[in-house]
């Protein structure tokens, strides 16, 4: 699986510094940015348990 | 002087952003501090501490975005917060003119994206753990790039990545080649035949800048967080990189970067590379060097710039020693002896004021081991004169840009030193690349000057020793970094291990 990852073209789902989405579209690389703010209303650990909830649902 | 701020409700900005903006409000005429952060409850403590925190200020929130400008005048104070709303509306313009709806979550964005194989992760480290969980959920490899996460939630990420065959890299993974594209703070550098596994991003960097000065490129570089080898994470990521890079076609050669794993996981990662049918080069900062027992194709090396070296020979098919210096030996004992005899008597100590973390970690293990004991943060419990901070580690961090991007922290350090009359050497690295700021030689170079004539005027010959991470291909130029730095009086080597030589050296270290 990880091989297949050196291998085929990469198409990225960039979150975070927007700057890094920007450099990769100049490289020609496939690339989304996510307009990402904290969620659960900026509370770490409220959004930690969120994420768990989804993992178990899903 | 008028204090003057805004707060924009739901206007989340991400960290370069920020200090983007904090700079060119800077430059505003009139304008004496700046701030332009986030309304989190360490930044109320920022402002709360710098004198800055309005009645304003304090009611924003996480997601809220608080500029708060210190200026000459209410014209001038009005006018900067007038060119933040300017800029503010520019980049939300500029992301309109894309015509495209910007997804807000990682779901959507993987709904926009089909066939998306990889996430990019870069958000403050508080909520990196769980992006990083819903892009293994979506079946996406990870390059986790925020630091300040916790250990456990990288021990539970990587069993997730490990049971859905997914390569989690990270956290506080700077830098990463796949397939050729460089992630993070990347140099540029030519594809080739060696492929990397790195717990250590400006490690890796320092390996792949010294391999393209070679000639030689990477095939795939795989940066696996500093803890992985550690007993609990267990090498999880190391040994399923080293399998992938053991098949895949284009790696002829392995590189390994870290520090000395925990001795099972040291076993194991040999074990691997004695199995994988390729040479491999394995640079363990602080272990053993020489040939590793029963693997006569695995060869351990002490520095970085060893394990390109090494690597290099080997692929050439050339026996390969290490040595000190690469240019011309006799020169540069004169240039140290010189250095030494302008130095006061008091003047003994090497302080290095880093940006890359495991150069600084490679910078302490070799001036200990000419000079003696080394004190910093690396090492917050030893005494001793010569001292090595690395800006980059998270107590740096927090809530605050990367060093390679945002010089201000090493500016202040540089700035304190100078006033030292037992500082002989002040050492440093500048990191060039994708990601690093546009001109870390340029930022840096006033301070250096003025640090030196502090030192001039009290009588002291304050030297500047050097090391550029960089290649000719980088947007900054190597070359053009280190004639900046020469310009500002430092003497600028191949490598952070020549450095870190050349400033014990100095400081009268026998070579």
């Amino acid at each position: 699986m990880i091989g297949d990852l050196f291998a085929r073209e990469l198409r990225v789902i960039n979150c975070g510094l927007e700057g890094f989405a920007q450099k990769l579209t100049l490289l020609g690389v496939t690339v989304i940015h996510v307009e990402w703010s904290p969620p659960a209303g900026g509370d770490p650990r409220k959004a930690a348990l969120l994420a768990a909830l989804e993992d178990e649902e899903a | 002087m008028t204090r003057a701020g805004l707060v924009r409700k739901s206007a989340y900005q991400d960290s370069v952003a920020l200090l983007a903006l904090a700079r060119d409000l800077r430059t505003t005429a009139g304008v004496r501090e700046v701030a332009a952060l986030m309304g989190t409850p360490a930044n109320h403590d920022l402002l709360r501490q710098s004198g800055l925190l309005t009645a304003e200020a304090e009611s924003a929130g996480p997601n809220d975005l608080v500029i708060v400008v210190d200026a000459d005048s209410e014209s001038h104070a009005r006018a900067a917060l007038a060119r933040a709303d300017e800029l503010l509306e520019a980049r939300q313009r500029q992301r309109r003119s894309t015509g495209r709806v910007l997804p807000r979550t990682m779901e959507s964005a993987f709904r926009q994206l089909p066939g998306a194989n990889l996430a990019l992760i870069s958000v403050p480290g508080a909520w990196a753990a769980a992006e990083a969980r819903k892009a293994l959920r979506l079946g996406l490899h990870v390059m986790l790039f925020s630091d300040n996460v916790s250990v456990e939630d990288e021990v539970a990420l990587k069993r997730v990545a490990r049971d859905r065959g997914l390569l989690l890299m990270g956290p506080d993974c700077g830098t990463a080649y796949l397939g050729g594209t460089p992630l993070g703070f990347a140099n540029v550098v030519p594809r080739g035949r060696v492929g990397l596994v790195a717990a250590s991003g400006t490690g890796l960097q320092q390996v792949a800048c010294l391999l393209a000065a070679g000639g030689e490129g990477i095939s795939q570089a795989v940066g696996v967080g500093g803890r992985d080898m550690s007993r609990a994470v267990g090498g999880a990521m190391t040994l399923d990189a080293l399998d992938a890079l053991g098949t895949d076609a284009a790696t002829e050669l392995v590189v390994v970067i870290g520090k000395p794993p925990a001795p099972e996981i040291e076993r194991q990662v040999e074990d691997k590379l004695r199995g994988l049918g390729k040479p491999a080069v394995v640079a363990l900062l602080g272990g053993k060097a020489g040939g590793a027992p029963g693997a006569s194709k695995v060869r351990r090396v002490a520095t970085l710039e060893d394990a390109a070296a090494a690597a290099l020979s080997a692929l050439r098919r050339e026996t390969w020693t290490a040595r000190p210096f690469s240019g011309d030996g006799a020169a540069i004992h004169r240039r140290i002896a010189e250095a030494r005899a302008a130095l006061t008597s008091g003047q003994r100590a090497v302080h290095g004021l880093y940006a890359g973390g495991t150069l600084a970690y490679e910078a302490t293990l070799l001036l200990e081991s000419l000079l003696g004991p080394v004190t910093g943060n690396l090492r917050p419990h030893v005494d001793g004169i010569h001292r090595v901070i690395d800006f980059g580690a998270d107590e740096f961090t927090l809530g605050h840009a990367h060093p390679m991007i945002d010089p201000a922290s090493r500016i202040e350090g540089v700035a304190a030193l100078a006033k030292d009359p037992r500082v002989a050497v002040l050492l440093l690295d500048i990191v060039l690349g994708h990601g690093a700021a546009p001109d870390p030689a340029g930022d840096l170079a006033p301070a250096l000057r003025a640090a030196r004539e502090v030192a001039r005027q009290e009588g002291r010959t304050l030297h500047v020793v050097a090391c550029v991470i960089g290649t000719a291909d980088d947007p900054q130029g190597l070359a053009a970094q280190v004639a900046q730095l020469e310009d500002a009086g430092a003497w600028v080597l191949p490598s952070n291990a020549q450095a870190a030589r050349a400033a014990a050296g100095i400081a009268g270290a026998n070579l």
